[in-house]
C-alpha cells in the first residue's frame, strides 16, 4: 500500500541525503519525493510517498522523525488532502495539429508553455490520476520528453490543526 | 573571549563534564591536540583508533557518562567506525571528534580526506561537519544533548583544520535550538490501563527485561513491580545486570543461547511484558511461530522499534521508568504458583544437562574457568567480553547481580570490543575489579592495546579462553557445515610471552585446580595480568537455536536424551 508522509525539516545541508539514506538503509521504498520551501525560510517540507509492503506506515514515520534536522512528520494518507503533481511534457507535434493539442490540454487545464517546429511543450498540474490521465492521451502523438515533480501534498482547512505545516503530532510511531 | 576553535573545542568539553578522552593524533586535529594541554582533561593515546571507538564505548557503559574518541581525518576516522557502529547498534552515549582536512580542499582529495560525515551517516544517531569556527561550540554542544537524548548514541562532530585554528569570541550557547530533538512522552493513561488490565488477567505472564531496565534506572523499580505481580523475568544479553539472578522469579538469559526452560516459557506465556528490549532476531527466532499464544505490550523509548519486528497488543513508547513506577501501585499483588512451578521444573532438567554437573574427568571446560571465576570474584567484577563463545558461556555462567558490571557488544557483535573497553571501564570506575574476557581470535584483534593498558598503569585482569578456534563460527561448521572446518583453526602466539612483552604478568591454566589460586594471587597482587585458559577444543554452546529457527527448536548438550520441549 501506497502512504503519503509530510516532512517538516531544518533547512540544513544534507538533509535530503539523511532522508535518502535512511530509506535506503532500510530497506524502505520510495515512490516519490518531493522538497522545497515551507512558510518559514528556516524549515522545508517533504512529500514522500512510500510503498509500505516492507514496513508499517508508522515504523518508517518514526525513523524519519528521528533523524535530528526531521521536526515533524505526519501521514496524511487518510486525511482530506489537495496534492498536486506538475508536468512538463514534449510532444511531437506539426503544425496542423496544434490546435487539437492544445484544445485536448485545455479539458485538463493545462496549456502549451513552448512551441517549436516538431514539438511542443505542455504544462499541467493537478492530482497524480489527472496528469496521469493527460500522459495516457497524449502518448500516441509520441512523447519526446518528460519530467514529474512529483506529489506534494497539504491537508485541507477543515482537518488541519494550528496551520503550521500539518499541524499533527510531532512524533508518530504508535500506529495512531 | 576570543579563543582558537581548538580551545572552543576543549572548553566545551569541560563545560560538558568530560574529564577523560581516548584518542590518537594526527595531521588534521594536530591544533586540537596542541590546545588540549591546557585543559584539565585526561588524554589515553591508543595504539589503533578502533581502540578509542570502544573505549569511549566501555566507558560509557561503565559509568553511564557520555563517552568521548578523539581522532584525525581520513584514516583516523575511518578506524573509528567499528566502534562508532557498534556504539550505534548497541545505544551508547558517545561523542567522536575528528579533524577534517582544510575547509579550502575539502572534496579536492586532499592528503588524508575522506568523507567522514558521509561514511558514518549510517552509523551515528547524528554527525556534523563543522567549516567555521563559530559553528563549533553549538555543534559539541548539540553533539552531547543528542548523545543522551532518548535512545542514546553516537554522534560525530567533523571538524576542519582551519576552523580549529581560526579565532572567534567564545559564546556558550546555554539554550539549545534542536527542534528536531525527540521528546519523551509520558505514559498515556489509556494504554496504562490496558496494560495493567492484561497483567490483571494474564496466568502466565512473563518480563522480558533488555537494556532499557539499565539505561532508563529501572532495576529498584523493576524489582519493586515483580515483588508484587509475581511475574518471571527473562533477561536479553544487554539487560543482564538489570534483574539479579539470586531472585527466585529470575530465569536468565532468553534466546538463541539462552536456557531451554526460558525460551520454553515465552513459547507458552499468555502474556509478553517487553520492557526496554527491541525483539532482535537472536531473542525472537523464527518471528512466525515466536510466543503464539501470548498478548505483547511493549515498552518501549524508541517509537520506531515498536511493531518493527513483533505486533504488539499495548504499545507505550515511554520512559520504562516512568511506566514502572505509574504501573506499580496500579496492579494488584498477584500469585502465578502454578505457572511458576511449570517453569522452574525444567531448571531441574538444564542442570542435569549442565556441563559444571558432568564428570570433568580432568578436562578444562570454559564453564568451568567462568564459574570459579565468579566465585573467586564474588560476582562482583566487571566483565568486559569479547564475542564469540566465551561471551555466551559469560552470560550462562557469570551471574551479574549489579547493573553495568557486563559490557559486551550485542547488536553488532564485535570482535576485539573487550580490551579497549575494558580499558575504558576501568578508567571510568577505578573502583571496579574490571576483567577482560575474550577468546583467542578476538583477543589478538586488538591485543595492542596491553601497550595502552601499560601506559596507563591500569589494574585490568585479562582472561584469554583460548581453545585453538575460533570457536562459534566452528561451532556452526559443525552443525551447520559438515564440520568442514574452514578458516577456523588458528595459531596463536604464546599469550603469556606477549603479555610480558608488554610488561603485564601471565598465567597459563590448564587445570581446574589451578583456577582458584591463580586468579586470587593476581587479584592480591594489584597488577594487571593475563590468564591463558587452555580449555577444551571442540566444546560447543549449548542450548541453540539455529539462526531463523523457532524459539523452541533448541539444539540440546549431547549425551542426554534429545527431548522436545513442550510448547
Amino acid at each position: 500500500m501506497k502512504h503519503t508522509l509530510v516532512a517538516r525539516v531544518q533547512d540544513q545541508p544534507g538533509v535530503l541525503n539523511r532522508v535518502a539514506s535512511l530509506f535506503r538503509r532500510r530497506a524502505f521504498n520510495i515512490e516519490s519525493l518531493t522538497v522545497g520551501g515551507s512558510e518559514s525560510p528556516e524549515f522545508s517540507r517533504m512529500t514522500i510517498v512510500v510503498d509500505t509492503a516492507r514496513a508499517p506506515v508508522h515504523v518508517v514515520a518514526a525513523n524519519l522523525r528521528k533523524l535530528v534536522p526531521v521536526v515533524e512528520v505526519s501521514d496524511v494518507t487518510d486525511l482530506p488532502t489537495v496534492t498536486r503533481d506538475l508536468a512538463l511534457i514534449r510532444v511531437r507535434c506539426g503544425s496542423g495539429e496544434r490546435s487539437e493539442i492544445s484544445d485536448l490540454v485545455a479539458i485538463f487545464r493545462g496549456r502549451l508553455v513552448d512551441v517549436g517546429p516538431e514539438s511542443v511543450i505542455v504544462e499541467v498540474t493537478g492530482d497524480q490520476e489527472k496528469v496521469d490521465g493527460l500522459v495516457e492521451l497524449l502518448r500516441p502523438r509520441g512523447i519526446l520528453e518528460m519530467v514529474r515533480t512529483g506529489k506534494v501534498a497539504m491537508v485541507r482547512g477543515i482537518s488541519a490543526g494550528n496551520g503550521n505545516g500539518n499541524g499533527h503530532r510531532g512524533q508518530p510511531g504508535q500506529g495512531e | 573571549m576570543i579563543l582558537t576553535g581548538a580551545q572552543i573545542l576543549w572548553e566545551c568539553l569541560v563545560r560538558e563534564g568530560v574529564d577523560t578522552v581516548f584518542g590518537y593524533p594526527g595531521g588534521a586535529i594536530l591544533p586540537a591536540y596542541d590546545a588540549m594541554l591546557d585543559f584539565p582533561v585526561r588524554h589515553v593515546l591508543v595504539r589503533h583508533e578502533q581502540g578509542a571507538a570502544h573505549m569511549a564505548d566501555g566507558y560509557a557503559r561503565a559509568s553511564g557518562k557520555v563517552g568521548v574518541a578523539i581522532a584525525t581525518s581520513g584514516p583516523g576516522a575511518t578506524n573509528l567506525t567499528t566502534g562508532i557502529a557498534t556504539a550505534m547498534l548497541d545505544s551508547i552515549p558517545t561523542v567522536f571528534i575528528t579533524g577534517q582536512v582544510p575547509s579550502q580542499v575539502l572534496g579536492t582529495d586532499a592528503f588524508q580526506e575522506t568523507d567522514v560525515t558521509g561514511i558514518t551517516l549510517p552509523i551515528t544517531k547524528h554527525n556534523t561537519l563543522v567549516t567555521d569556527v563559530k559553528d563549533i561550540a553549538r555543534s559539541v554542544r548539540e553533539a552531547f544533548a543528542i548523545a543522551k537524548n532518548g535512545r542514546p548514541g553516537p554522534v560525530l562532530v567533523d571538524i576542519c583544520k582551519d576552523a580549529q585554528q581560526a579565532k572567534a569570541e567564545f559564546e556558550w550557547p546555554e539554550e539549545l535550538d534542536l527542534p528536531g530533538l525527540m521528546t519523551t512522552r509520558a505514559p498515556r493513561a489509556g494504554d496504562l490501563e490496558k496494560a495493567r488490565e492484561l497483567i490483571e488477567r494474564a496466568e502466565r505472564p512473563l518480563i522480558l527485561a533488555g537494556h532499557g531496565v539499565l539505561e532508563s534506572g529501572s532495576c529498584e523499580v523493576l524489582r519493586a513491580f515483580v515483588d508484587r505481580t509475581q511475574i518471571p523475568v527473562a533477561l536479553t544479553l544487554l539487560g543482564l545486570g538489570g534483574f539479579p539472578p539470586s531472585h527466585p522469579l529470575c530465569l536468565g538469559m532468553m534466546g538463541m543461547h539462552g536456557e531451554a526452560y526460558v525460551n520454553s516459557a515465552i513459547q507458552r506465556a499468555d502474556l509478553l511484558l517487553a520492557f526496554g528490549m527491541r525483539f532482535d532476531d537472536r531473542v525472537t527466532g523464527n518471528l512466525k511461530t515466536y510466543a503464539p499464544h501470548s498478548k505483547k505490550v511493549h515498552v518501549e523509548i524508541d517509537p520506531s522499534e515498536i511493531g518493527k519486528n513483533v505486533k504488539v497488543d499495548v504499545q507505550l513508547n515511554a520512559d520504562l521508568r516512568a511506566v514502572l513506577e505509574a504501573l506499580l501501585p496500579a496492579v494488584a499483588p498477584k500469585r502465578h504458583e502454578a505457572w511458576i512451578t511449570e517453569i522452574t521444573t525444567g531448571r531441574a532438567e538444564t542442570r542435569a544437562r549442565d556441563i559444571l554437573h558432568q564428570a570433568p574427568e580432568g578436562k578444562l571446560y570454559a564453564a568451568h574457568v567462568i564459574n570459579d571465576l565468579w566465585e573467586a570474584t564474588e560476582g562482583g567484577a566487571v566483565v568486559v567480553t569479547d564475542v564469540g563463545q566465551h561471551q555466551m558461556w559469560e552470560a550462562q555462567y557469570y551471574r551479574h547481580e549489579k547493573p553495568r558490571t557486563l559490557i559486551t557488544s550485542g547488536g553488532l557483535g564485535t570482535m576485539g570490543f573487550a580490551l579497549p573497553a575494558a580499558i575504558g571501564a576501568k578508567i571510568a570506575r577505578p573502583e571496579a575489579e574490571v576483567w577482560v574476557m575474550a577468546g583467542d581470535g578476538g583477543f589478538q584483534m586488538t591485543s595492542c592495546e596491553m601497550a595502552t593498558l601499560r601506559q596507563e598503569n591500569l589494574d585490568i585482569k585479562i582472561a584469554v579462553v583460548n581453545n585453538g578456534y575460533l570457536g562459534m563460527v566452528r561451532q556452526w561448521q559443525e552443525f551447520f557445515y559438515d564440520k568442514r572446518y574452514a578458516a577456523t583453526p588458528m595459531l596463536s602466539p604464546d599469550f603469556v610471552m606477549l603479555a610480558a612483552a608488554y610488561g603485564i604478568a601471565g598465567h597459563r591454566v590448564t587445570r581446574r585446580a589451578e583456577i582458584a589460586p591463580a586468579v586470587q594471587a593476581a587479584r592480591a597482587s594489584g597488577q594487571a595480568a593475563l590468564f591463558d585458559f587452555r580449555v577444551e577444543k571442540e566444546e560447543s554452546v549449548y542450548p541453540m537455536v539455529p539462526a531463523g529457527a523457532d524459539l523452541h527448536a533448541m539444539i540440546r548438550r549431547p549425551g542426554k536424551p534429545e527431548e522436545e520441549v513442550p510448547v
